[in-house]
């Protein structure tokens, strides 16, 4: 099983939940977050103040999935997050050791 | 007695009424969130506050018989005497109302200043330096312009308290800013405005309310009452386009709060001249009045004190061009109970407009400087470090604005 975690542009999101969804992908976590990465922030103007805003917002996607499906979900959220502007986003993938349904105790690949 | 004239000034004095709590929205939208109620409070309970110094003596030392010029006498303490039969302040409404009316002027002017210290000022020292400013200052320099004092005596005109409300504030701001000293982080952090929205609704509050103010200060439902009433309206509206316009020059872009800031700045400006000029003028002051303003706000960038919420780049600024705007542009053609200006042939009234102003403001600048070191020795001024951190609503009230 692997974990995967994308950061996004929060505009995306629906377009990478469809993507997500036609890949056989069955659950997703979605939080607001912010971040700075090779992307630089911008400014904000009130009244005679000026400020860099470093930290742009941005949408952190969550899923578990079994090995098999790996390639066809990160190509899926590649494709469906892409732009082609600086700001996309990243992809990470982790080894996971262990899932567990809190409701029926199930573990493994069943409990994803 | 004129039942017209009572019902007009009653509705006045409430909408006076409501513009504190305007300015407690308008000021708790530009902080950040964990201080917003904070700063909503210190507006908010001058309601309560100045409501008791004025019954106990505020009243009396404003407006009571005059002494040598500079203070109303203890004669009305406790407002003895002052009753339900007209005069002596208006001729057709009940004593008591003109102190009831006078009082929402009183209750906001300390608010007004809370912008200088905002999001870092203790609640205790907030507290001590109002009762003490209201006292020593407001008190006074009300009686010097409108309750038979020297600068009411020279024959300024102040028609609704550009002199005694904004002035007054706006320079004891400056010494706010200036003895309480920045707020952590200033230059470092941004400090962005929290809930704009907020900020918005709060300026049209005062928009609002100051048709009271304004009009109200006829002290009659008359003719000066409507020319008042509409120079407000022309002189805001002036004033929130022509800092958008500023600003889109400057900066490329217009912004919602630049339009806030320039309703504001225009209703200051208008507040000494309303009931004494025509509505061209009324124009002129108030397209001036934002880009004056806005400079003054750019300006504070770059001297570096820092008044949180523009005090003294709007109600310093903008009450001092309304100020002297109205010795430029009052004509006794609108008004003939006022003057004429420079602009209609009477250089005079423009000097004696300044000599007003320059004593309110070094009186105030001067007077507060001392209550607020007085006050640092007696309740503290600035809230611990790591308090200022943390944010005044939890460490002043524990309390939070908003909980998600």
């Amino acid at each position: 099983m692997v974990k995967i975690e994308a950061v996004i542009k929060p505009f995306v999101l629906d377009a990478v939940k469809e993507a997500l969804h036609e890949v056989g992908v069955t659950g997703l976590t979605v939080t607001d977050v912010k971040g700075f990465g090779r992307q630089k922030g911008h400014k904000e103007i009130y009244r005679g103040a000026e400020y860099l805003v470093e930290f742009q917002p941005k949408t952190k996607i969550e899923t578990v999935v079994p090995d098999h499906l790996v390639d066809q979900v990160v190509n899926a959220i590649q494709k469906a997050a892409r732009t082609g502007k600086i700001g996309d986003g990243k992809i990470f993938v982790y080894p996971l050791s262990q899932v567990i349904r809190i409701r029926t105790g199930e573990t493994g690949e069943t409990a994803i | 007695m004129n039942t017209g004239d009572t019902a007009f000034v009653l509705m006045a004095t409430a909408l006076v009424m409501l513009m504190t709590p305007g300015l407690a929205l308008f000021y708790g939208g530009l902080v950040r969130s964990k201080n917003v109620l904070a700063t909503m409070l210190q507006s908010f309970i001058c309601l309560g506050v100045v409501s008791l110094l004025w019954v106990v003596a505020g009243y009396s030392l404003a407006f009571g018989p005059d002494r040598w010029g500079v203070i109303g006498g203890l004669d009305w303490a406790g407002l003895r005497s002052v009753g339900l039969e007209a005069g002596p302040y208006a001729d057709s409404i009940p004593h008591l109302l003109f102190c009831a009316f006078q009082l929402m002027f009183a209750i906001i002017t300390p608010a007004l200043i809370t912008g200088a210290f905002a999001e870092r000022m203790k609640f205790s020292g907030f507290l001590c330096f109002t009762i003490l400013w209201t006292l020593l200052v407001y008190f006074p320099v009300c009686h010097w312009v409108w309750g038979g004092g020297w600068i009411g005596g020279l024959g300024a005109l102040d028609f609704a308290g550009g002199t005694v409300i904004h002035i007054n504030s706006g320079a004891a701001a400056l010494a706010a800013a200036l003895v309480v000293g920045r707020r952590r982080g200033y230059r470092r952090e941004p400090f962005q405005p929290h809930n704009l929205p907020l900020t918005v609704l709060g300026a049209g509050l005062l928009w609002f309310g100051w048709f009271g103010f304004n009009a109200g200060s006829a002290l009659k439902a008359d003719e000066v009452a409507v020319l008042a009433f509409f120079n407000t309206q022309v002189a805001t509206g002036a004033a929130a386009v022509s800092w958008i316009v500023a600003e889109w020059i400057k900066i490329g872009r217009p912004t919602t709060l630049g339009a806030a800031s320039g309703a504001v700045a225009g209703l200051v400006a208008v507040t000494p001249a309303a009931g004494f000029v025509g509505p061209l003028a009324a124009v002129w002051i108030g397209l001036l009045a934002g880009v004056l303003c806005y400079g003054a706000v750019l300006l504070k960038e770059r001297l570096g004190y820092d008044d949180a919420l523009d005090v003294v780049g709007i109600h310093g600024v903008g009450g001092l061009w309304g100020a002297l705007a109205t010795g430029l542009f009052a004509s006794t053609a609108f008004n003939p109970a006022g003057a004429d200006g420079l602009f209609h042939g009477n250089p005079k009234q423009f000097l004696v407009q300044a000599i007003g102003a320059v004593g309110a403001i070094v009186y105030s600048f001067a007077l507060s400087w001392v209550l607020l070191k007085v006050t640092d020795k007696l309740t503290g001024l600035r809230v611990a470090g790591e308090e200022e951190v943390q944010g005044l609503d939890l460490t002043q009230h524990s309390e939070t604005g908003y909980v998600l």
